[in-house]
């Protein structure tokens, strides 16, 4: 049975184990993969030590039961095959646990080798409770600034530097690969290769407050002509508004609380503390994968942001109806 | 074996009781407070010796609450309001830290200050930040003169040292606006 | 070195010992008065009797296992189905964080040394610990701390930062209000409870050995209290240096964990695993101890190569100190370095392996009994192995980083800690339940919590491994549907109710066998070590006489009566000490009296560390009733004459 096999044997066993956005034996990165398959190693070695051990256990039990009330000599003699026994189960355990961790160094190297020379640069700083997504261009025009969002080009390595605004979080995008933690004063990398178009997810994993659960992000991996598309359109800047009510919201925005913390390229709102909306509107998520994108959850968020994700850090501001509709409808030009 | 001696236990919770909890009170922040301008009043002279006006009803849930001094710091950095004031010492704006408050130095007087500008420079914040919001900045302005109580600050932000340690500041006096220079 | 000569001088011999002479229920009356602790509420709270410490750490540390259970099931039910409100975000952060907390070092780490207490001196054939006095202040300071954090969650001011509250998340800035300070000074009250008792356990087992009991004829048990207690000793000092940090980073603004004044966020983390990982196994390694003698005992013959099991306890002991590093593979430190802790990280299995290897050949080499303690040792296996293996598995970082963080980690301790601790717990309970007690605990009752706990705790944690892989992080107080995580959430509810249903039956087990369980004798098991020969519960003074060994089983191989050695004095506390290595005969030494000293300091010190908290004055002048105390403890008391010189 190849190595390939025995993973699809074990997804298979698992329910829905080929299922999800989000799911670590997804396997659809370099890393991701590698994961799949060295955890499946790990789970063959280890289930057959555990089976030895209970075997051994209930083996024992079973041949030398007694009634309760059986006395017997209390001796402390020992059958001369315990030795050779004991030395034989060390050295299997030792023969076996070295594998192990030869097999884990050579993933290690696998990984280190496949994210080897990154063709693909972002930076992705977080803050408490979203992310902050900016790709590094050598034309510093060419840079796109988004937030709560990761397109990737299928194929190509990329590099994602790590910084933190505030305390230490942690970026895992399992159908990629491994996690890795953004720690303030201190700068990490990470590496992703996706190897399969789709649409994942990724989560903050290292407790980082009151919203620590609802702090994700969306994931695409689309081809690299589907990249390049997205990218010259988060180049642009944003849509001027049409119609009067998005002219209104339009004028809310850019005047009113919005624009102390929110950039919209394009326009006077160039508030540089929560996420950039220049593409708002053509994200699949609202508060960093907390509502899907459509309009109705768009209102709700606006309208009352603390109902939602009770203590972050956008407030309510107590707009009217018609001001949340107004802005609500230049929110969605944004694509 | 396993009765309780009271003793210890009233002893404890007087000691846990006095720790408060008005200081860890987390507000709720979906209840957005009414646009309103505290009713008061910047100076304390009044012609005819008036009675100064009573302190704003809801200074009270923003005074002593660690949580509100907390986001209170968090905008004053984010708002960039030490591009002025500096992290207390006063630049172009005047000096947050000391005992002379131009426009009074009462948490609801400061409020007003912040919603409404003031001459020579203060801006208005009127529609630029909630109430709620301005409120939490005039609570964290008045920790800077160590006006708060010392066991609803925190001793330092997470960024270069710039001001002793807020639980060792010494508590100044509020001077009124016309008072000795 | 006396002469001949000075024997001569010396003053004649006339206080009462023991000896052929005094023997029997005249030397038991003697040695009960003075022995006793005094009467009343006061002579209560002054006890040093080890036994009575023990029992009372036992019994703290089982509430405090009951409160955290609570939380426990509360958090199951949020997590029951996605979506679900029914507890706040800010509540459940705290109640994880009071959870963990309370699991680690108000429940797992004093309850292990509370059966240490109890058991090492009637283990090792000796009448009281080497520190009574330390032992009690040990309690006392562990029960402040312990209240401490629990009145200050039902205050609602609980700490809410994790149960490892990383810095800056617990710092100055973004840990607000005074919650990440209890929390920190609570681990200070249980850091010093556990090194002063750790410190007194060295001592007991190091010097007041009976005769003939080498460090080779030790209990293993004992073995596993020394080297968990030299664990304790070395790791300790690192989180309370931690901790201190961080309260002085939050109270008087020192930049310990602050990156921009040249502070490090990660050196938090570095000083709490240090400790945290060597924690572990301070919690782990008794619990051997506990699966040794029982497998001893219900196998009915001795453990199959009993040098093994020792050196692998001290080899576990020190293997734990380098292991740290495997809590921070996710945080970008240089990847040569982390492939040491992995290859480190995975050979500390070995030696819990060999162990494994000889309690299984115990029981094929004896005639095993399957009564409810053995049954407990199944389920360990089991259980622990399990944990074990997933433990193998993120030891390795491409693994870890994937792992790290998820509902599989949560999985993992939990099969090493539940089922490598508290199934030994217990079984260990039920075991020494007559020496705790005098009774024997029901039997069918027995049986029946087990087979409960044991499938209630796979149907909860097992179902975790899959919720981590399907991308379940730590600490969420719920998930987005559609993904996969409401079946493994669902079961792992059923089963947290389950389990919680098993520990309420196997505690009126407890409370119903100690009103009217059947009496016990000194060795209703038939157990080979020395507590059994003491009565079932033992007299305030342990041992009519000191015993004398020459065998690892000395009740096996003693037949009908066991030798002792005679001489101590019996009109006033007297010890026994014996050489470090072979166990002879060395000084007598006296005991201390009961006194209440040790609780007043551990009250002045309670009332330093609470105020500090507030202010650093506190530990100014909170110092001076904790000198006042300590002052009055130690002052020496008019010395009884001692004629004997020591042994030439």
């Amino acid at each position: 049975m190849t190595l390939r096999g025995a993973a699809w044997a074990l997804l298979a066993i698992l329910p829905g184990g080929c299922a999800g956005a989000q799911n670590a034996l997804g396997g659809e990165g370099a890393e991701g993969s590698n994961f799949v398959q060295l955890f499946t190693v790990f789970m063959i070695v280890c289930a057959v030590m555990y089976v030895l051990i209970t075997a051994g256990l209930l083996i024992a039990l079973w041949r030398r039961r007694q009634p309760l009330t059986v006395e017997d000599r209390r001796h402390h003699e020992t059958s001369s095959a315990i030795r050779p026994a004991l030395i034989g189960w060390t050295a299997l355990v030792v023969a076996g646990l070295t594998a192990l961790t030869v097999a884990s160094f050579f993933t290690d190297r696998s990984n280190a080798a496949n994210s080897a020379s990154p063709k693909l640069s972002l930076t992705v700083t977080a803050n408490q409770w979203w992310w902050d997504v900016e790709y590094q261009s050598a034309d510093a025009s060419r840079t796109v600034h988004t937030a709560n969002e990761i397109h990737l080009p299928v194929g190509v390595p990329a590099q994602v530097t790590l910084k933190s605004n505030d305390v230490i979080h942690s970026l895992w995008i399992p159908n990629l690969a491994g996690k890795q933690d953004l720690i303030p004063g201190r700068v990490t990398d990470i590496q992703f290769v996706p190897r399969k178009t789709g649409n994942y997810r990724g989560q903050c994993a290292e407790f980082c407050g009151i919203q620590h659960t609802l702090m994700a992000l969306d994931v695409t991996v689309e081809s690299k002509a589907d990249f390049q598309r997205w990218y010259e359109a988060q180049l642009k800047p944003a849509p001027p508004p049409a119609t009067p009510q998005q002219l209104a919201g339009y004028r809310y925005f850019a005047t009113r609380e919005c624009s102390s913390c929110h950039n919209i390229g394009g326009t006077p709102a160039s508030g540089q503390i929560a996420p950039d909306l220049t593409h708002f509107a053509s994200r699949r998520s609202i508060a960093a994968g907390t509502l899907p994108m459509t309009r109705a959850n768009l209102a709700r968020w606006v309208a009352d942001p603390q109902a939602v994700k009770k203590g972050n850090n956008m407030p309510t501001i107590g707009m009217t109806d018609a001001e949340v509709d107004s802005v609500v409808s230049y929110l969605e030009t944004l694509k | 074996m396993s009765s309780r001696f009271p003793a210890r236990f009233l002893a404890l919770g007087l000691i846990a009781a006095l720790c408060g909890c008005q200081r860890e009170n987390r507000q709720d922040w979906n209840k957005p407070h009414a646009r309103a301008v505290p009713a008061t009043s910047p100076d304390t002279i009044f012609p005819g010796g008036a009675a100064v006006p009573p302190l704003d009803a809801r200074a009270a849930s923003f005074e002593g609450n660690a949580h509100v001094i907390a986001r209170g710091q968090q905008l004053f950095a984010t708002m960039n309001c030490s591009g002025c004031h500096s992290h207390g010492g006063g630049g172009m704006g005047p000096a947050l830290m000391d005992d002379k408050w131009l426009y009074g130095g009462r948490i609801d007087q400061i409020a007003a200050s912040i919603m409404e500008g003031r001459p020579n420079g203060m801006p208005s914040w009127r529609g630029k930040l909630t109430d709620q919001q301005m409120w939490q900045l005039a609570a964290y302005v008045r920790s800077l003169s160590g006006q708060v109580r010392k066991d609803a600050v925190s001793a330092r932000a997470d960024e270069v040292s710039n001001t002793p340690p807020q639980t060792q500041v010494k508590r100044e006096p509020v001077l009124p606006a016309d008072g000795p220079q | 070195m006396t002469t001949a000569a000075d024997k001569a001088k010396a003053p004649p011999i006339d206080v009462p010992r023991d000896g052929p002479d005094l023997t029997g229920p005249k030397l038991e009356k003697m040695l009960d008065k003075t022995w006793a602790s005094p009467p009343g509420f006061i002579g209560w709270l002054s006890s040093v009797d080890h036994k009575d410490i023990g029992r009372r750490y036992i019994v703290t540390a089982l509430v405090f296992l009951a409160l955290a259970g609570l939380l426990a099931a509360a958090m199951r039910l949020q997590l029951s189905r996605p979506g679900n409100n029914f507890i706040s975000p800010a509540r459940y952060n705290e109640i994880f964080t009071m959870h963990g907390t309370t699991m680690m070092f108000l429940f797992a780490v004093p309850v292990m040394q509370g059966v240490q207490i109890f058991l090492t001196p009637l283990m090792i054939g000796t009448r009281a610990t080497a520190f009574p006095r330390l032992n009690a202040f040990s309690y006392w300071t562990y029960l402040a701390g312990g209240c401490l954090l629990w009145v200050a969650f039902l205050l609602n001011i609980g700490p809410d930062i994790g149960w490892f509250s990383y810095p800056p998340l617990s710092g100055p800035q973004y840990g607000i209000g005074k919650r990440a300070d209890i929390w920190a000074q609570m681990v200070t009250f249980t850091e010093i409870a556990a090194l002063a008792a750790a410190v007194s356990l060295v001592a007991t087992i190091l010097k007041q050995r009976a005769p003939g009991m080498t460090l080779a004829r030790m209990p293993l048990f004992v073995w596993a209290t020394l080297v968990t207690s030299l664990m304790v000793i070395f790791s300790m000092p690192s989180v309370a240096l931690a901790s201190s940090m961080l309260l002085s980073d939050r109270l008087v603004g020192t930049q310990f964990y602050n990156p921009a004044e040249n502070g490090d966020a990660l050196l938090w983390q570095h000083l709490f695993w240090f400790f945290g990982h060597p924690e572990v196994y301070i919690i782990f390694l008794p619990a051997t101890g506990f699966i040794s003698e029982i497998v001893a005992t219900f196998s009915r013959r001795s453990i199959v190569h009993y040098p093994i099991v020792v050196l692998s306890l001290v080899g576990t002991g020190i293997l734990a100190f380098g292991l740290w590093v495997h809590h921070m593979f996710a945080t970008g430190l240089p990847r040569v370095g982390y492939s040491f802790f992995t290859a480190a990280s995975i050979a500390v299995s070995v030696p819990t392996g060999l162990q494994i290897f000889c309690w299984i050949a115990t029981l094929w080499e004896g005639r095993p009994r399957m009564q409810v303690p053995l049954l407990y040792v199944v389920g360990f296996i089991f259980t622990f192995v399990i944990g074990g293996l997933s433990g193998v598995m993120i030891a390795a970082v491409p693994l870890d980083l994937q792992l790290h963080d998820t509902y599989f980690i949560v999985a993992h301790f939990h099969y090493v800690l539940i089922g490598g601790a508290v199934f030994p717990l217990l079984g260990a309970i039920t075991y020494w339940y007559p020496k705790f007690t005098g009774r024997m605990m029901s039997e069918g009752l027995g049986k029946v919590s087990f087979w409960m706990i044991f499938l209630g705790f796979q149907l909860a944690f097992f179902p975790m491994h899959i919720a981590g892989l399907y991308g379940m992080p730590r600490r969420v107080y719920t998930y987005p549907a559609g993904m996969g995580l409401e079946l493994p959430n669902l079961l792992s509810s059923i089963g947290s109710a389950v389990v919680a249903l098993s520990v309420l039956l196997f505690v009126i087990n407890m409370v119903k066998s100690a009103l009217a369980g059947d009496r016990a004798d000194s060795n209703p098991w038939d157990a080979p070590s020395l507590e059994w020969a003491a009565a079932s519960p033992p007299p305030r003074y342990n041992f009519a006489h000191i015993p004398v060994v020459d065998s690892r089983t000395p009740l096996w191989d003693a037949g009908e009566t066991i030798s002792v050695v005679h001489g101590l004095r019996v009109d006033d506390r007297e010890l026994l000490l014996t050489s470090v290595m072979s166990a002879e005969p060395d000084v007598r030494e006296p005991s201390a009296e009961p006194s209440p000293w040790p609780l007043i300091a551990a009250l002045a010190l309670t009332v330093m560390f609470v105020g500090s908290i507030f202010s650093p004055w506190a530990v100014l002048f909170g110092a001076i009733p904790v000198s006042i105390a300590l002052i009055a403890w130690f002052w020496p008391k008019s010395p009884t004459p001692h004629p004997e010189p020591t042994i030439a």
